[in-house]
Protein backbone atom coordinates (compact mmCIF):
# COMPACT_ATOMS: atom_id res chain seq x y z
CA UNK A 1 0.00 0.00 0.00
CA UNK A 2 1.67 3.25 -1.11
CA UNK A 3 0.86 6.49 0.72
CA UNK A 4 -2.35 8.52 -0.69
CA UNK A 5 -1.18 11.17 -3.01
CA UNK A 6 -5.01 12.58 -2.78
CA UNK A 7 -5.70 15.66 -0.77
CA UNK A 8 -8.67 14.77 -0.18
CA UNK A 9 -7.81 11.40 1.76
CA UNK A 10 -4.63 12.91 3.37
CA UNK A 11 -6.08 15.87 4.35
CA UNK A 12 -9.37 15.20 5.54
CA UNK A 13 -7.97 11.78 7.06
CA UNK A 14 -10.58 9.73 5.43
CA UNK A 15 -10.80 6.07 6.86
CA UNK A 16 -10.74 3.59 4.23
CA UNK A 17 -12.59 1.19 5.91
CA UNK A 18 -15.51 4.05 6.43
CA UNK A 19 -18.91 2.15 6.17
CA UNK A 20 -22.05 3.98 4.64
CA UNK A 21 -25.78 2.91 4.67
CA UNK A 22 -27.02 2.55 1.23
CA UNK A 23 -28.49 5.14 -0.53
CA UNK A 24 -32.41 5.13 -0.34
CA UNK A 25 -34.61 5.50 -3.09
CA UNK A 26 -35.18 9.18 -4.23
CA UNK A 27 -31.62 9.68 -2.37
CA UNK A 28 -30.86 11.39 -6.06
CA UNK A 29 -33.90 12.94 -6.10
CA UNK A 30 -36.93 12.91 -9.54
CA UNK A 31 -35.99 13.79 -12.66
CA UNK A 32 -36.53 16.73 -15.09
CA UNK A 33 -35.47 16.96 -18.84
CA UNK A 34 -33.63 19.67 -19.86
CA UNK A 35 -34.10 21.67 -23.06
CA UNK A 36 -31.61 23.72 -24.89
CA UNK A 37 -32.03 26.57 -27.10
CA UNK A 38 -28.87 27.75 -28.88
CA UNK A 39 -29.39 30.68 -30.39
CA UNK A 40 -32.67 32.99 -29.78
CA UNK A 41 -34.69 32.35 -33.42
CA UNK A 42 -34.00 28.91 -32.90
CA UNK A 43 -36.00 25.45 -31.46
CA UNK A 44 -35.28 24.34 -27.88
CA UNK A 45 -34.05 20.96 -28.37
CA UNK A 46 -34.36 18.03 -26.07
CA UNK A 47 -30.77 17.13 -24.84
CA UNK A 48 -31.32 14.84 -22.05
CA UNK A 49 -32.14 14.93 -17.99
CA UNK A 50 -31.17 16.27 -14.77
CA UNK A 51 -31.49 14.89 -11.41
CA UNK A 52 -32.93 17.77 -8.87
CA UNK A 53 -35.08 18.50 -6.12
CA UNK A 54 -36.54 21.32 -7.74
CA UNK A 55 -37.42 23.67 -10.83
CA UNK A 56 -34.60 26.29 -9.37
CA UNK A 57 -31.77 23.34 -8.53
CA UNK A 58 -33.04 21.63 -11.94
CA UNK A 59 -32.10 24.90 -14.13
CA UNK A 60 -28.85 24.63 -12.44
CA UNK A 61 -27.87 21.24 -13.26
CA UNK A 62 -29.19 21.80 -16.32
CA UNK A 63 -26.85 25.14 -17.25
CA UNK A 64 -23.91 23.22 -15.50
CA UNK A 65 -24.32 20.07 -17.66
CA UNK A 66 -25.74 21.02 -21.13
CA UNK A 67 -24.37 24.50 -20.90
CA UNK A 68 -21.23 24.82 -20.07
CA UNK A 69 -19.30 25.60 -23.44
CA UNK A 70 -20.10 26.67 -26.45
CA UNK A 71 -23.41 29.63 -26.28
CA UNK A 72 -26.41 29.13 -24.95
CA UNK A 73 -29.23 31.28 -25.04
CA UNK A 74 -32.06 29.69 -23.05
CA UNK A 75 -32.79 26.45 -21.15
CA UNK A 76 -36.29 24.83 -20.40
CA UNK A 77 -36.33 21.74 -17.68
CA UNK A 78 -39.64 20.17 -17.05
CA UNK A 79 -40.44 17.46 -14.90
CA UNK A 80 -40.57 13.68 -16.69
CA UNK A 81 -43.58 13.10 -15.45
CA UNK A 82 -45.67 16.22 -16.94
CA UNK A 83 -44.66 14.98 -20.61
CA UNK A 84 -47.06 12.72 -22.18
CA UNK A 85 -46.11 10.76 -25.74
CA UNK A 86 -46.85 8.65 -28.29
CA UNK A 87 -46.40 4.75 -27.99
CA UNK A 88 -43.38 3.98 -30.52
CA UNK A 89 -45.70 0.45 -30.76
CA UNK A 90 -48.33 2.50 -32.52
CA UNK A 91 -45.87 3.31 -35.22
CA UNK A 92 -49.22 2.78 -37.31
CA UNK A 93 -50.74 5.83 -36.98
CA UNK A 94 -47.89 7.56 -38.70
CA UNK A 95 -47.63 4.75 -41.38
CA UNK A 96 -49.71 6.12 -44.20
CA UNK A 97 -48.51 10.40 -43.57
CA UNK A 98 -45.55 9.89 -45.95
CA UNK A 99 -47.55 8.90 -48.85
CA UNK A 100 -49.92 12.14 -48.46
CA UNK A 101 -47.55 13.91 -51.38
CA UNK A 102 -50.97 16.28 -52.07
CA UNK A 103 -49.71 17.98 -48.71
CA UNK A 104 -46.23 18.20 -50.31
CA UNK A 105 -45.02 21.42 -53.08
CA UNK A 106 -43.48 18.49 -54.55
CA UNK A 107 -46.84 16.56 -55.25
CA UNK A 108 -47.46 19.05 -57.85
CA UNK A 109 -46.01 19.12 -61.37
CA UNK A 110 -47.32 21.58 -63.43
CA UNK A 111 -44.22 22.37 -66.35
CA UNK A 112 -45.30 18.67 -68.26
CA UNK A 113 -48.72 20.18 -68.38
CA UNK A 114 -48.13 23.74 -69.46
CA UNK A 115 -45.41 22.21 -72.33
CA UNK A 116 -48.00 19.89 -73.54
CA UNK A 117 -50.64 22.38 -74.19
CA UNK A 118 -48.08 24.70 -75.50
CA UNK A 119 -47.01 22.04 -78.05
CA UNK A 120 -50.91 21.22 -78.91
CA UNK A 121 -52.01 24.58 -79.25
CA UNK A 122 -48.62 25.88 -81.03
CA UNK A 123 -48.81 28.71 -78.81
CA UNK A 124 -45.07 29.94 -79.02
CA UNK A 125 -43.53 33.29 -77.16
CA UNK B 1 -44.49 -12.37 -40.78
CA UNK B 2 -40.20 -12.96 -40.97
CA UNK B 3 -38.93 -15.81 -42.67
CA UNK B 4 -36.30 -16.91 -40.52
CA UNK B 5 -38.18 -17.33 -37.56
CA UNK B 6 -37.15 -20.90 -37.62
CA UNK B 7 -34.72 -21.29 -34.83
CA UNK B 8 -32.78 -24.78 -34.43
CA UNK B 9 -33.59 -25.90 -30.93
CA UNK B 10 -30.43 -27.50 -30.63
CA UNK B 11 -28.26 -24.52 -31.00
CA UNK B 12 -26.28 -23.81 -27.75
CA UNK B 13 -27.25 -19.94 -28.24
CA UNK B 14 -30.66 -20.40 -27.64
CA UNK B 15 -29.63 -20.63 -23.21
CA UNK B 16 -29.09 -16.72 -24.11
CA UNK B 17 -32.88 -16.05 -25.91
CA UNK B 18 -34.53 -19.06 -24.08
CA UNK B 19 -38.47 -18.34 -22.53
CA UNK B 20 -38.24 -14.73 -25.46
CA UNK B 21 -41.06 -14.70 -27.85
CA UNK B 22 -39.88 -15.46 -31.11
CA UNK B 23 -41.74 -13.30 -32.89
CA UNK B 24 -40.72 -10.42 -31.17
CA UNK B 25 -36.98 -10.95 -30.93
CA UNK B 26 -36.73 -11.05 -34.59
CA UNK B 27 -38.53 -8.31 -35.34
CA UNK B 28 -36.05 -6.85 -32.67
CA UNK B 29 -33.26 -8.52 -34.99
CA UNK B 30 -34.26 -7.38 -38.25
CA UNK B 31 -34.71 -3.68 -36.23
CA UNK B 32 -31.00 -3.64 -35.60
CA UNK B 33 -30.09 -5.15 -38.73
CA UNK B 34 -31.62 -2.41 -40.25
CA UNK B 35 -29.44 0.04 -38.83
CA UNK B 36 -32.45 1.63 -36.55
CA UNK B 37 -31.97 2.68 -33.11
CA UNK B 38 -33.68 0.61 -30.29
CA UNK B 39 -35.61 3.19 -27.83
CA UNK B 40 -36.44 2.31 -23.97
CA UNK B 41 -39.88 1.52 -23.78
CA UNK B 42 -39.51 -1.43 -27.00
CA UNK B 43 -39.44 -5.07 -26.55
CA UNK B 44 -36.22 -5.92 -25.94
CA UNK B 45 -34.31 -9.81 -25.25
CA UNK B 46 -33.93 -9.89 -21.26
CA UNK B 47 -30.12 -10.54 -22.23
CA UNK B 48 -29.96 -7.48 -24.36
CA UNK B 49 -31.39 -5.34 -20.96
CA UNK B 50 -28.80 -7.06 -18.82
CA UNK B 51 -25.73 -6.58 -20.80
CA UNK B 52 -26.74 -3.07 -21.68
CA UNK B 53 -27.28 -2.27 -18.36
CA UNK B 54 -23.68 -3.66 -17.32
CA UNK B 55 -21.53 -2.09 -19.72
CA UNK B 56 -23.65 1.50 -19.34
CA UNK B 57 -23.05 1.80 -15.65
CA UNK B 58 -19.40 0.31 -15.39
CA UNK B 59 -18.78 3.66 -17.82
CA UNK B 60 -20.77 5.31 -15.87
CA UNK B 61 -18.74 4.25 -12.32
CA UNK B 62 -15.65 4.62 -14.76
CA UNK B 63 -15.88 8.36 -15.39
CA UNK B 64 -16.89 9.18 -11.91
CA UNK B 65 -13.56 7.14 -10.42
CA UNK B 66 -11.66 8.32 -13.07
CA UNK B 67 -11.86 12.17 -11.95
CA UNK B 68 -9.92 11.07 -8.86
CA UNK B 69 -6.40 10.54 -9.66
CA UNK B 70 -6.51 13.71 -12.24
CA UNK B 71 -8.87 15.67 -9.87
CA UNK B 72 -5.50 15.16 -6.98
CA UNK B 73 -3.41 17.57 -9.46
CA UNK B 74 -5.67 20.23 -9.35
CA UNK B 75 -4.32 21.61 -6.41
CA UNK B 76 -1.09 21.39 -7.79
CA UNK B 77 -1.36 22.13 -11.80
CA UNK B 78 0.92 24.22 -12.93
CA UNK B 79 -0.38 27.31 -13.69
CA UNK B 80 -3.41 29.23 -13.52
CA UNK B 81 -4.46 27.95 -17.34
CA UNK B 82 -3.82 24.14 -16.46
CA UNK B 83 -5.96 24.14 -13.35
CA UNK B 84 -8.73 25.85 -15.36
CA UNK B 85 -8.29 23.31 -18.00
CA UNK B 86 -7.92 20.53 -15.25
CA UNK B 87 -10.97 21.62 -13.62
CA UNK B 88 -13.15 21.62 -16.66
CA UNK B 89 -11.98 18.17 -17.86
CA UNK B 90 -13.05 16.65 -14.70
CA UNK B 91 -16.05 18.59 -14.57
CA UNK B 92 -16.37 16.70 -17.78
CA UNK B 93 -15.95 13.33 -16.62
CA UNK B 94 -18.59 13.74 -13.41
CA UNK B 95 -21.00 15.14 -16.74
CA UNK B 96 -19.93 12.18 -18.44
CA UNK B 97 -21.13 9.60 -15.47
CA UNK B 98 -24.40 11.81 -15.33
CA UNK B 99 -25.04 11.15 -19.02
CA UNK B 100 -24.43 7.59 -18.45
CA UNK B 101 -26.55 6.87 -15.53
CA UNK B 102 -29.20 8.70 -16.77
CA UNK B 103 -28.89 6.03 -20.08
CA UNK B 104 -29.02 3.27 -17.80
CA UNK B 105 -31.83 4.20 -15.73
CA UNK B 106 -33.64 3.98 -18.60
CA UNK B 107 -33.34 -0.03 -18.37
CA UNK B 108 -35.01 0.04 -14.85
CA UNK B 109 -32.03 0.19 -12.27
CA UNK B 110 -32.28 3.57 -10.18
CA UNK B 111 -28.96 6.02 -10.45
CA UNK B 112 -29.56 4.72 -6.35
CA UNK B 113 -28.91 1.31 -6.74
CA UNK B 114 -26.44 1.86 -9.19
CA UNK B 115 -23.91 4.06 -6.74
CA UNK B 116 -25.00 1.33 -3.94
CA UNK B 117 -23.10 -1.07 -6.39
CA UNK B 118 -20.68 1.09 -7.13
CA UNK B 119 -19.45 2.02 -3.19
CA UNK B 120 -20.06 -1.50 -2.24
CA UNK B 121 -17.28 -2.71 -4.69
CA UNK B 122 -20.17 -4.60 -6.27
CA UNK B 123 -19.97 -3.39 -9.89
CA UNK B 124 -16.42 -3.22 -11.27
CA UNK B 125 -15.20 -0.08 -13.40
CA UNK B 126 -12.16 0.77 -15.68
CA UNK B 127 -9.23 -0.80 -14.18
CA UNK B 128 -6.57 1.99 -14.85
CA UNK B 129 -8.24 4.20 -12.50
CA UNK B 130 -6.22 1.83 -9.26
CA UNK B 131 -3.24 3.11 -10.02
CA UNK B 132 -1.97 6.56 -8.50
CA UNK B 133 -0.52 9.67 -10.73
CA UNK B 134 2.74 10.30 -8.85
CA UNK B 135 3.55 13.07 -10.55
CA UNK B 136 2.17 16.08 -12.83
CA UNK B 137 3.44 14.27 -15.94
CA UNK B 138 1.27 10.87 -15.02
CA UNK B 139 -2.01 13.31 -15.15
CA UNK B 140 -0.59 14.56 -18.63
CA UNK B 141 -0.26 11.10 -20.10
CA UNK B 142 -3.79 9.43 -18.21
CA UNK B 143 -5.41 12.55 -20.43
CA UNK B 144 -4.00 11.87 -23.67
CA UNK B 145 -3.77 8.15 -23.96
CA UNK B 146 -5.89 6.93 -21.15
CA UNK B 147 -8.74 8.95 -22.72
CA UNK B 148 -7.26 8.34 -26.38
CA UNK B 149 -7.79 5.12 -25.51
CA UNK B 150 -11.44 5.51 -23.81
CA UNK B 151 -12.40 7.62 -27.57
CA UNK B 152 -11.50 4.86 -29.58
CA UNK B 153 -13.91 2.57 -27.31
CA UNK B 154 -16.54 5.28 -26.97
CA UNK B 155 -16.40 6.52 -31.21
CA UNK B 156 -17.14 2.20 -31.53
CA UNK B 157 -19.49 2.10 -28.94
CA UNK B 158 -22.30 4.88 -29.96
CA UNK B 159 -22.68 3.30 -33.71
CA UNK B 160 -24.38 0.47 -31.32
CA UNK B 161 -28.20 -0.01 -31.32
CA UNK B 162 -29.22 1.33 -27.86
CA UNK B 163 -30.45 4.92 -28.43
CA UNK B 164 -29.84 6.85 -25.30
CA UNK B 165 -26.61 4.83 -25.17
CA UNK B 166 -25.63 6.30 -28.70
CA UNK B 167 -26.69 9.68 -27.70
CA UNK B 168 -24.76 10.16 -24.40
CA UNK B 169 -21.86 8.49 -26.55
CA UNK B 170 -21.83 10.99 -29.10
CA UNK B 171 -22.45 14.28 -26.28
CA UNK B 172 -19.24 12.80 -24.47
CA UNK B 173 -16.96 11.92 -27.94
CA UNK B 174 -16.97 15.73 -28.48
CA UNK B 175 -15.54 16.61 -25.03
CA UNK B 176 -13.56 13.85 -25.00
CA UNK B 177 -12.10 15.52 -28.23
CA UNK B 178 -11.10 18.77 -26.12
CA UNK B 179 -9.34 15.86 -23.47
CA UNK B 180 -7.46 14.51 -26.26
CA UNK B 181 -5.78 17.36 -27.42
CA UNK B 182 -5.23 19.10 -23.94
CA UNK B 183 -3.29 16.20 -22.57
CA UNK B 184 -1.23 16.11 -26.18
CA UNK B 185 -0.17 19.67 -25.88
CA UNK B 186 0.65 18.98 -21.93
CA UNK B 187 2.62 16.38 -22.81
CA UNK B 188 4.27 17.84 -25.74
CA UNK B 189 5.68 20.93 -23.53
CA UNK B 190 7.24 18.43 -21.59
CA UNK B 191 8.50 16.24 -23.73
CA UNK B 192 10.04 19.06 -25.49
CA UNK B 193 11.04 20.66 -22.46
CA UNK B 194 13.84 20.47 -20.47
CA UNK B 195 15.98 17.10 -19.47
CA UNK B 196 14.13 16.90 -16.16
CA UNK B 197 10.67 17.59 -17.73
CA UNK B 198 11.41 15.01 -20.24
CA UNK B 199 12.41 12.48 -17.88
CA UNK B 200 9.49 13.08 -15.73
CA UNK B 201 7.08 12.58 -18.72
CA UNK B 202 9.34 9.22 -19.84
CA UNK B 203 8.98 7.66 -16.50
CA UNK B 204 5.50 8.88 -16.35
CA UNK B 205 4.42 7.03 -19.58
CA UNK B 206 6.35 3.50 -18.64
CA UNK B 207 4.51 2.96 -15.35
CA UNK B 208 1.40 3.91 -17.43
CA UNK B 209 1.79 1.91 -20.25
CA UNK B 210 1.22 -1.48 -18.72
CA UNK B 211 -2.11 -0.09 -17.77
CA UNK B 212 -3.16 1.18 -21.13
CA UNK B 213 -2.06 -2.25 -22.61
CA UNK B 214 -4.95 -3.79 -20.24
CA UNK B 215 -7.24 -1.12 -20.88
CA UNK B 216 -9.13 -2.80 -23.94
CA UNK B 217 -9.35 -5.69 -21.52
CA UNK B 218 -8.12 -9.47 -22.65
CA UNK B 219 -8.47 -10.77 -25.76
CA UNK B 220 -12.40 -11.87 -26.36
CA UNK B 221 -12.98 -15.82 -26.33
CA UNK B 222 -14.57 -16.48 -29.42
CA UNK B 223 -18.28 -17.66 -27.94
CA UNK B 224 -21.49 -17.65 -29.08
CA UNK B 225 -22.56 -15.22 -26.26
CA UNK B 226 -19.97 -12.53 -27.82
CA UNK B 227 -21.43 -13.23 -31.22
CA UNK B 228 -25.00 -12.60 -30.51
CA UNK B 229 -23.90 -9.87 -28.36
CA UNK B 230 -22.02 -8.24 -31.66
CA UNK B 231 -24.91 -9.01 -33.40
CA UNK B 232 -27.39 -7.28 -30.77
CA UNK B 233 -24.85 -4.43 -31.82
CA UNK B 234 -24.05 -4.10 -27.86
CA UNK B 235 -20.37 -4.99 -28.69
CA UNK B 236 -19.26 -2.79 -31.31
CA UNK B 237 -15.38 -4.50 -32.01
CA UNK B 238 -13.46 -6.75 -29.99
CA UNK B 239 -11.01 -6.31 -27.56
CA UNK B 240 -8.15 -6.94 -29.20
CA UNK B 241 -9.31 -4.50 -32.43
CA UNK B 242 -9.39 -1.84 -30.24
CA UNK B 243 -6.14 -2.35 -28.78
CA UNK B 244 -4.58 -2.58 -32.36
CA UNK B 245 -6.60 0.84 -33.41
CA UNK B 246 -4.96 2.22 -29.84
CA UNK B 247 -1.73 1.32 -31.33
CA UNK B 248 -1.60 2.13 -34.72
CA UNK B 249 -3.01 5.60 -34.09
CA UNK B 250 -0.89 6.67 -30.88
CA UNK B 251 2.56 4.81 -30.64
CA UNK B 252 3.79 6.81 -33.83
CA UNK B 253 2.61 9.70 -32.11
CA UNK B 254 4.56 8.97 -29.03
CA UNK B 255 7.80 8.02 -31.17
CA UNK B 256 7.82 11.44 -32.68
CA UNK B 257 8.43 13.05 -29.49
CA UNK B 258 11.50 11.31 -29.04
CA UNK B 259 9.77 9.40 -26.26
CA UNK B 260 10.23 5.00 -25.91
CA UNK B 261 7.97 2.62 -25.38
CA UNK B 262 8.80 0.34 -22.68
CA UNK B 263 8.13 -2.71 -24.76
CA UNK B 264 11.08 -4.60 -26.71
CA UNK B 265 9.31 -6.48 -28.50
CA UNK B 266 6.82 -3.73 -30.19
CA UNK B 267 6.86 -3.47 -34.07
CA UNK B 268 4.75 -3.58 -36.61
CA UNK B 269 4.87 -6.76 -38.61
CA UNK B 270 4.56 -7.47 -42.25
CA UNK B 271 0.66 -8.11 -42.07
CA UNK B 272 0.53 -4.59 -41.10
CA UNK B 273 -0.74 -5.73 -37.25
CA UNK B 274 0.96 -4.30 -33.87
CA UNK B 275 3.18 -7.35 -32.18
CA UNK B 276 3.89 -6.89 -27.95
CA UNK B 277 4.64 -8.33 -25.49
CA UNK B 278 1.57 -9.57 -24.10
CA UNK B 279 0.01 -7.60 -21.05
CA UNK B 280 0.08 -8.80 -17.54
CA UNK B 281 -3.53 -10.39 -17.43
CA UNK B 282 -2.38 -12.06 -13.38
CA UNK B 283 -1.97 -8.37 -12.50
CA UNK B 284 -4.93 -6.89 -14.39
CA UNK B 285 -7.42 -9.80 -12.50
CA UNK B 286 -5.62 -9.10 -8.82
CA UNK B 287 -6.08 -5.53 -9.40
CA UNK B 288 -9.87 -5.71 -10.56
CA UNK B 289 -10.15 -7.73 -7.78
CA UNK B 290 -9.41 -5.37 -5.42
CA UNK B 291 -5.34 -5.90 -5.27
CA UNK B 292 -4.23 -2.47 -6.83
CA UNK B 293 -2.64 0.01 -5.21
CA UNK B 294 -5.50 2.28 -4.94
CA UNK B 295 -8.91 0.46 -4.72
CA UNK B 296 -9.90 0.80 -1.25
CA UNK B 297 -8.80 4.97 -1.66
CA UNK B 298 -11.18 5.25 -4.55
CA UNK B 299 -13.78 3.43 -2.91
CA UNK B 300 -13.29 5.27 0.48
CA UNK B 301 -13.20 9.05 -1.34
CA UNK B 302 -16.20 7.96 -2.75
CA UNK B 303 -18.32 5.86 0.39
CA UNK B 304 -17.14 9.63 2.04
CA UNK B 305 -18.69 12.15 -0.38
CA UNK B 306 -21.84 10.40 -0.18
CA UNK B 307 -22.33 9.94 3.30
CA UNK B 308 -21.25 13.67 3.91
CA UNK B 309 -23.12 15.10 1.17
CA UNK B 310 -26.54 12.70 1.63
CA UNK B 311 -28.09 15.40 4.84
CA UNK B 312 -28.20 18.02 2.30
CA UNK B 313 -29.95 15.86 -0.46
CA UNK B 314 -32.59 14.89 2.14
CA UNK B 315 -33.33 18.41 3.32
CA UNK B 316 -34.10 19.43 -0.32
CA UNK B 317 -35.67 16.56 -0.74
CA UNK B 318 -39.50 17.40 -1.67
CA UNK B 319 -42.33 15.38 0.11
CA UNK B 320 -44.00 15.14 -3.28
CA UNK B 321 -41.35 13.67 -5.30
CA UNK B 322 -41.64 10.92 -7.58
CA UNK B 323 -39.02 8.95 -9.11
CA UNK B 324 -40.03 8.11 -12.72
CA UNK B 325 -37.98 6.47 -15.15
CA UNK B 326 -36.49 9.49 -17.84
CA UNK B 327 -38.11 8.61 -21.12
CA UNK B 328 -34.69 9.23 -23.02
Amino acid sequence: MIKSLDPRVTRSEIDLNNSIDPLKDLDQWETYEAFHQKKRGEQHIHVGIVHAPNPEMALLFAKDQYGRRGITANIWVVKTAHIFMTEYDDQDIFETTPEKIYREAGGYKVMEKINKYRKETKISK
Amino acid sequence: MYGNAYIDPNEKSNSITDGEDIQKLNAFESRISNGEKIEPKDWMPKEYRKQLVRMIEQHAHSEIIGALPEGTWITRAPGFRRKLALMAKVQDEVGHAQLLYSAAETLGKSREAMINDLITGKSKYSNVFNYPAYTWADACIIAWLIDAGAIINQVANAKGSYGPYCRALDRICVEESFHLKYGHDNVVTLATGSKIQREMVQAALNRWWPPIMHFFGPSDKISLHTEILMKWKVKMATNDDMRQQFLNMYVPKIWDLGLTVPDSKLMKNNENKWEYTEPDWDEFKRVINGGGPCNAERLAVRRNAEERGRWVRQALLAKDSKYLIPLA
